[in-house]
């Protein structure tokens, strides 16, 4: 019988207990259904998530609903919006209670004294010519002199067709502002002219995703295995869809066969009653969905599939471990 | 109450291997080849949806409800049928 030991000498042996003893167990929080930006391709606004549930505005209702999720065997928040540092408290009721992560566009700088080490990724679409046609402004300006340093924060660097060959210049003016990187891809949900993937810039853009892995180990966070998931969508000969994805809401998951998925994920409207179908859009095409956690959690609820060969196996430890240092899990 | 003999111990240990073999699809082992102290996390690689789902497969299959805060402590195939067997007692 092929075991987790026959595969690993004792270096990766030890690094599969160590996550191995980790339960993530994660749920997706619209904190508001507000932002201060209007991005072209926000799957939250493209798709009229901002107006499927009225906002919850009674903070101790937030710290109920929050003690509730704890109980259901929650233990890592991760924030969205809308743009959560619009409404503090909330952020701060979720702080005080579970491991919690926080998206934002960085426009507002979470307040170090009251976030100490709350993990923040700062979400970054392309250089400054991307961010201004999809984004309105060049946000990377602003977000970096927010969080320069700071070592609970990395760009969420959303990378678009149009970033092939350019990338590097984004990463070195990361590390230059002493923050660290993770790399996703576009999924166009709104089909901006241009911004589509076809598979050529998708093997293009995998190689240059694995060159600054090599380039730039300390700044990036990520691992080959994730490039050749995001941009094939296939792992082990399947291919990402609605019958694989590990990231929908439970209540919405009639699929048959049940397929390996996260244990009670739920993503919650702002109005702490209504979920949404999936980690993202529900607009969205699942057979072109690039989104970047979703592709994590396939990888790592499909952990007995990788027990097959060596390679399989540590790759699978590689993306996890990957996941649990963006969620402050495991130290960088 | 029903005495536990080993025999009993014995015949559950092949029934969870077979449950097992079958819900994690493993071809390369039998019920009587299965290790039955073989660390299920930590060697066979077993993760909390694996457990939450045999467990349900044993509560049909002995009527018995395995708590999720006992699920650390059912490490092997041999613990987990010393667990199944404590509450057939228990249930007698």
């Amino acid at each position: 019988m092929i075991t987790v030991e026959s595969l690993l000498d004792t270096n990766w042996y030890e690094r599969y207990i160590k996550i191995s003893k980790l339960n993530i167990r994660s749920s997706i929080y619209d904190v508001t259904n507000r932002c201060n930006l209007r991005c072209k391709g926000c799957f939250f606004f493209s798709s009229g998530e901002d107006k499927a549930a009225p906002e919850e505005m009674d903070i101790t209702q937030w710290e109920t609903f929050i003690d509730q999720e704890k109980q259901r065997g929650v233990n890592l928040a991760i924030l969205i919006g809308g743009e959560p540092t619009l409404c503090l408290d909330r952020v701060e009721a979720f702080y005080k209670r579970l491991s919690t992560f926080c998206a934002t566009n960085g426009f507002i700088k979470l307040p170090r004294d009251r976030f100490p080490d709350l993990m923040v990724g700062i979400s970054l679409w392309g250089d400054e010519d991307d961010e201004k046609r999809l984004r309105g402004k060049d946000c990377f300006s602003i977000s970096s002199k927010q969080y320069a340093g700071d070592p609970c924060a990395y760009y969420l660097y959303t990378i678009t067709p149009n970033q092939i060959g350019k990338t590097e210049r984004i990463i070195q003016k990361i590390q230059d502002a002493g923050l660290k990187v993770h790399m996703q891809l576009l999924s166009n949900d709104e089909g901006v002219d241009g911004f589509n993937w076809t598979s050529e810039t998708l093997k293009a853009i995998r190689s240059e995703m694995d060159d600054m892995l090599d380039n730039y180990p300390k700044t990036v966070i990520s691992c080959k295995y994730y490039h050749e998931i995001i941009t094939t969508g296939e792992m082990l000969g399947r291919r990402f869809s609605w019958m694989e994805c590990p990231s929908v809401t439970d209540t919405f998951d009639t699929r048959s066969p049940k397929p390996k998925r996260l244990i009670n994920f739920k993503r919650w409207a702002s109005d702490l009653k209504t979920t949404h179908r999936c980690c993202t859009s529900e607009t969205r095409d699942c057979s072109t969905c690039k989104d970047g956690a979703a592709h994590m959690s396939w990888v790592m609820v499909n952990k007995r599939a990788h027990i097959r060969t060596a390679q399989d196996l540590k790759n699978w430890i590689e993306v996890y471990e990957m996941f649990a240092k963006l969620y402050q899990f495991m130290p960088w | 109450m029903t005495q536990v003999t080993t025999m009993d111990i014995e015949k559950i240990i092949l029934n969870v291997a077979n449950i097992i073999i079958n819900e994690l699809k493993l071809e390369d082992v039998t019920p009587e080849t299965f290790n039955p102290d073989l660390d299920l996390v930590n060697s066979v690689g077993i993760d909390s949806m694996d457990l939450a789902t045999i467990a349900l497969v044993l509560r049909d299959e002995y009527g018995i409800r395995i708590d999720e805060d006992d699920y650390p402590k059912l490490t092997s195939i041999r613990l987990l049928s010393e667990y199944i067997n404590k509450k057939l007692m228990d249930k007698n």
